[in-house]
């Protein structure tokens, strides 16, 4: 808290219109107009809009797509988070035990942050394109038939692995900065008293990041469900079979190629109720750790 | 480290090598078939190596790009992108630092009030509320446009909860002594806050630009005129087109080029990237 204020009335208003008036007309606004329409179901000439209480909402919990969908979500947050943490922190252990050599190794696993998933999307469906890309060739030879446009765990492995190779270089720079605040004279005195370096790694090292761990984890599932719309676009497009067709996407196609506005309002009204949930989770453990 | 062991150095400098070898395979990739011509990746047997077709390639998408996809040259799509991202980038900046100060330096009625509008932005994604925000900036009138590309995207919590930090750990004397001075609040924010918090913003602006360049729902959905589109939503468009008559090489010359630019400053500005992006988390 400052104890020096400035006491102009009007000034701090008009510092704060600009933000403000962006936030009501296109965050509020909008959300609230989401939250409207869940509870309202449109005629097939979008002309007469009935209110129709909860009946969107119960719609998508007896929609078998839905139901998919969600299951989709879970699956491909849980593998894209497993997935890039565990080999991010393979990759932070290693350059942790380096010296001169950590900002080269550093410098040459950051950069895919900056990748667009859209572009990661690409990059990845050409290398598993079934016709001429790398991966069905060199998965041919041991006997394996790759075909992402048919095969459900095929597309499923694809975007799996393009959103967690674009989030890789995140996890790794927050793991490095965990391994580096752990003391090191609690892992010399373990070395004194006999502990090897797997000894050491689980149960000294394990332990103390877990505050980074958990904060990673947060932020993993909240990338695989709402940033990895690009990547899903740019490959499969949810399917095949809606095999991919995850929360975000379903959102976009029910309401910009399906036209249908409640279901889509009702769907964009569950997914923030997400979003608040996550963000509050963020924040407990925010406050956990200034209490340190 | 605690103990001399050189095996496990070995092993850790494979595992690196390997990561490092892992991460870079599909740019490897995307460049090596943007080097070579169509009629390559008929044979049947993939180019491991560059061709010698780069110049050609890129010069071709930068100038022309392919007719038959209905995207404009890629130079077009890249100067929109970087209109918008630097928009985006310093628009946020902008309008957050004013926020924070005002949030920071006044007491006024309903201050908490609008503290909790700027966090609630937090938890509303694009992705969320895509198809009543889309409604917003149509009936706005802002469809093509550089204002409906931006505009939409730029409050921020994030970054008003960043100078909001670096303006408490400011101490106070510098205020006190400001005022008996006689500046008045907007003097004491430029010659004062502002050059403060200069890193910050730098650091933050590395973060913000990295973001804006990628955007790719919001200008897919707002961009229906070819003379918006910006790179990363075109290239999908792109490659749509192309599937039926495969020009992978262009696609990934226009890959190869919608990455540089991000990717250029993640690399030459990897300080400050890295602070930006440990600072916009606390």
């Amino acid at each position: 808290m400052k104890r020096t204020l400035f006491r102009n009335q009007l000034l701090p208003w008009l510092l704060l219109a600009p933000q403000l008036a962006i936030t009501f007309i296109f965050f509020l606004w909008p959300a609230a107009q989401a939250v409207r329409q869940s509870f309202l179901r449109q005629d097939a000439f979008g002309i007469n809009t009935t209110f129709v209480g909860l009946s969107n909402f119960k719609a998508l919990w007896n929609s078998p797509e839905y139901l998919n969908s969600l299951q989709v979500t879970a699956i491909f947050a849980v593998l894209v988070t497993v997935l890039s943490m565990g080999f991010a922190l393979l990759l932070a252990v290693a350059v942790d035990r380096m010296i001169r050599s950590t900002s080269v190794y550093t410098t040459l696993l950051v950069w895919p942050y900056a990748v667009a998933p859209a572009v990661a999307g690409i990059l990845w469906w050409f290398i598993f394109n079934p016709t001429i890309g790398v991966m069905p060739y060199f998965l041919d030879v041991i006997g394996y038939d790759w075909n992402h446009i048919s095969s459900k765990s095929d597309a499923m492995t694809l975007v799996v692995i393009a959103s967690a190779w674009k989030q890789i270089s995140y996890n790794f720079l927050f793991f490095v900065a965990g391994l580096q605040s752990v003391p090191a004279s609690l892992r010399e005195a373990a070395a004194i008293d006999g502990a090897g370096p797997v000894r050491r790694f689980f149960d000294i090292t394990v332990p103390l990041l877990s505050p980074t761990t958990f904060f990673l984890l947060v932020v993993n599932i909240v990338y695989a469900m709402f940033d990895t719309f690009g990547v899903i676009d740019a490959t499969t497009e949810g399917g095949p079979a809606q095999a991919t067709n995850i929360l975000v996407y379903k959102v976009y196609f029910d309401g910009f190629v399906g036209q249908n506005m409640g279901s889509s309002a009702a769907q964009s009204v569950i997914l923030m109720l997400i979003v608040i949930a996550l963000t509050v989770v963020q924040f407990r453990y925010v406050e956990k750790k200034v209490a340190y | 480290m605690i103990e001399n062991r050189p095996g496990l150095n070995l092993l850790a400098h494979l595992t690196l090598m390997l990561g490092v070898a892992i991460v870079a395979l599909p740019v490897w990739v995307a460049f090596v078939a943007s080097t070579h011509t169509a009629t390559d990746f008929m044979s049947g047997t993939i180019p491991l190596w560059p061709g010698p077709h780069l110049v050609e390639n890129y010069a071709r998408m930068l100038d022309a790009g392919v007719s038959t996809s209905g995207t404009p040259p890629v130079g077009t799509m890249m100067w929109n992108s970087l209109v918008m991202a630097l928009l985006i980038a310093c628009g946020k900046i902008a309008i957050s630092i004013t926020s924070a100060f005002a949030i920071v330096y006044f007491r006024f009625p309903l201050r908490n009030m609008a503290f909790w509008c700027i966090f609630i932005t937090m938890m509303l994604p694009v992705e969320v509320r895509i198809v009543p925000t889309f409604q917003v900036v149509a009936d706005l009138g802002m469809l093509n446009s550089y204002a409906g590309l931006s505009i939409p995207l730029i409050a921020s919590a994030t970054a008003t909860f960043l100078f909001r930090q670096v303006f408490l750990t400011i101490p106070d004397e510098l205020t006190e002594a400001a005022r008996i001075d006689g500046a008045g609040p907007m003097k004491f924010f430029r010659d004062i806050l502002l050059p403060l918090s200069r890193t910050n913003i730098a650091a933050l602006f590395v973060i913000l630009f990295i973001y804006g360049w990628n955007q790719y729902l919001w200008p897919l959905l707002i961009t229906t005129s070819s003379d918006y589109y910006t790179i990363v939503a075109g290239i999908k468009r792109m490659a749509d087109a192309v599937d039926g008559l495969p020009q992978w090489h262009l696609v990934m010359a226009t890959a190869m080029l919608a990455m540089l630019p991000p990717v250029a400053v993640v690399i030459g500005m990897q300080r400050l990237f890295v602070k930006g992006l440990v600072e916009t988390e606390k």
